[in-house]
């Protein structure tokens, strides 16, 4: 047993305040966007220049000027604001949003983060994910805690090119939520139906107490 | 003077040269200056640096420049959603200089404002920073980056008056803005130009000082990923 995708998102949900700016990333921390808990308002930032993210357009509603950092079609809000990329990337920079959640590759137990790039095979770039975790208030991280074949993905050292140095705030996994803290990760919760033991078992980082 | 000019060929007379740095707009295939980049083309220029936010798709955007390999060095943050890229870049055949997508941006914005180096914390610890000065300010580390003064800047407004005043819509505003400023000559391609007095000058996005030649065209404005939600019953 252990949380599915859905089940991420909506545990990422709950660390949403009311009033935050919020900047989500692709895949699963898209997802978030559909378990903002009630009674909780926050404005999604979509860094290619835009607050007040709305949902996809109904078909035929699709608008080629109107897209999300994801390039994908999406709507406003009457809230929305337009703004160029210098400014998007000054509010990042300048600590105005107050938390970012993104996706992951790695993440070590100093809060080390790498998800943009494995070197040979992947060479995509980082687009906005270096100027998001060095700039905003809070990272949340949302992502498998094993790979395929069973290894760790919490790791005591990165293997893969940082996105960031000591960036990390939280990780949530499919088999629970760990805090970066000085000496390693601590155990916030674990997943339904997971132990803090399999927990353990299934994590190279160091945990502590 | 005048800034309007009858086609984007018309408006790029007497700018290009081999070698050149070339800044451009757009994020994706969104406010991209897709006239310009298909006049570019048809000149021939060649050994182009561009620096843009991404490189296009195969086939359109900048990825027409890519495939008649006019193109010798990007600078991008992403450049993923082109094969023709990848093999060129994999192959040695074309320089890549991955620049974070905020430091690009404030780049060209510090460019055309007369600022030639910044210090951020973006991407300190990481590859981005190998090479650079490093300087601790308040008990942060940060690394100082480089403003980015192009030979032309290519961009996409919606709409402009005949002084080169432009207004963008939505989403496409991006890099626009910031990559007019950095250039030391300003092309821009807009869906329309309207008579002068009848854009408000409290709602200009990029005042006319900075854009020197416009050309009024027709858009493909492709959509990179059409994504769309059931209408309730």
């Amino acid at each position: 047993m252990a949380w599915d995708r859905n089940q991420m998102a909506e545990r990422a949900g709950r660390e949403l305040h009311d009033g935050w700016y919020v900047n989500l990333g692709i895949g699963i921390p898209t997802l978030v966007a559909n378990y903002i808990p009630a009674g909780v308002h926050v404005t999604l930032q979509s860094e290619n220049g835009m607050l007040g993210m709305g949902p996809f357009p109904y078909e035929g509603e699709e608008d080629a000027d109107l897209i999300n950092a994801g390039k994908q079609t999406i709507t406003e809000l009457p809230q929305t604001a337009y703004f160029d990329s210098a400014q998007s990337f000054a509010m990042i920079r300048g600590g105005k949003i107050a938390m970012a959640i993104l996706g992951a590759m790695e993440v070590a137990e100093n809060g080390d983060l790498a998800n943009w790039m494995i070197p040979g095979k992947l060479v995509k770039g980082m687009g906005g994910a270096m100027d998001l975790v060095a700039g905003v208030g809070r990272v949340v991280v949302v992502m498998d805690h094993t790979s395929k074949h069973g290894e760790s993905k919490l790791l005591h050292t990165c293997t893969l090119p940082l996105t960031g140095a000591g960036v990390v705030n939280r990780i949530i996994t499919n088999l629970g939520v760990l805090d970066v803290v000085p000496g390693g990760l601590k155990i916030v919760e674990c997943a339904t139906g997971v132990t803090a033991a399999e927990l353990r078992a299934a994590t190279e980082a160091t945990i502590v107490a | 003077m005048k800034k309007v000019y009858k086609s984007a060929g018309d408006a790029l007379d007497g700018l290009l040269f081999d070698g050149m740095l070339i800044a451009a707009g757009g994020f994706g295939l969104c406010g991209i200056p897709e006239l310009l980049i298909a006049a570019i083309q048809k000149a021939g220029t060649k050994n182009l640096t561009v620096a843009s936010n991404n490189a296009g798709v195969d086939g359109f955007g900048l990825g027409v420049l890519l495939a008649t390999r006019q193109v010798k060095k990007m600078i991008s943050s992403y450049v993923g959603e082109n094969a023709e890229f990848m093999r060129q870049y994999l192959s040695g055949e074309l320089e890549l200089e991955f620049t974070p997508q905020g430091t690009l941006a404030e780049r060209l914005r510090a460019g055309g404002a007369g600022i030639p180096g910044f210090y951020t914390r973006t991407g300190v610890g990481t590859v981005i920073a190998e090479g650079k000065e490093h300087k601790d300010f308040d008990g942060q580390t940060y690394i100082l980056e480089r403003g980015i003064v192009a030979d032309l800047a290519i961009v996409k407004a919606w709409k402009a008056d005949p002084s080169g005043n432009l207004v963008f819509r939505k989403t496409a505003r991006n890099f626009n803005p910031p990559a007019a400023t950095c250039g030391k000559v300003c092309v821009a391609e807009v869906e329309e130009i309207v008579p002068l007095g009848t854009l408000d000058p409290d709602g200009i996005h990029l005042p006319g000082i900075y854009v020197h030649r416009i050309v009024q065209g027709r858009h493909e404005k492709r959509i990179e990923q059409r994504t769309t939600r059931k209408r309730e019953a």
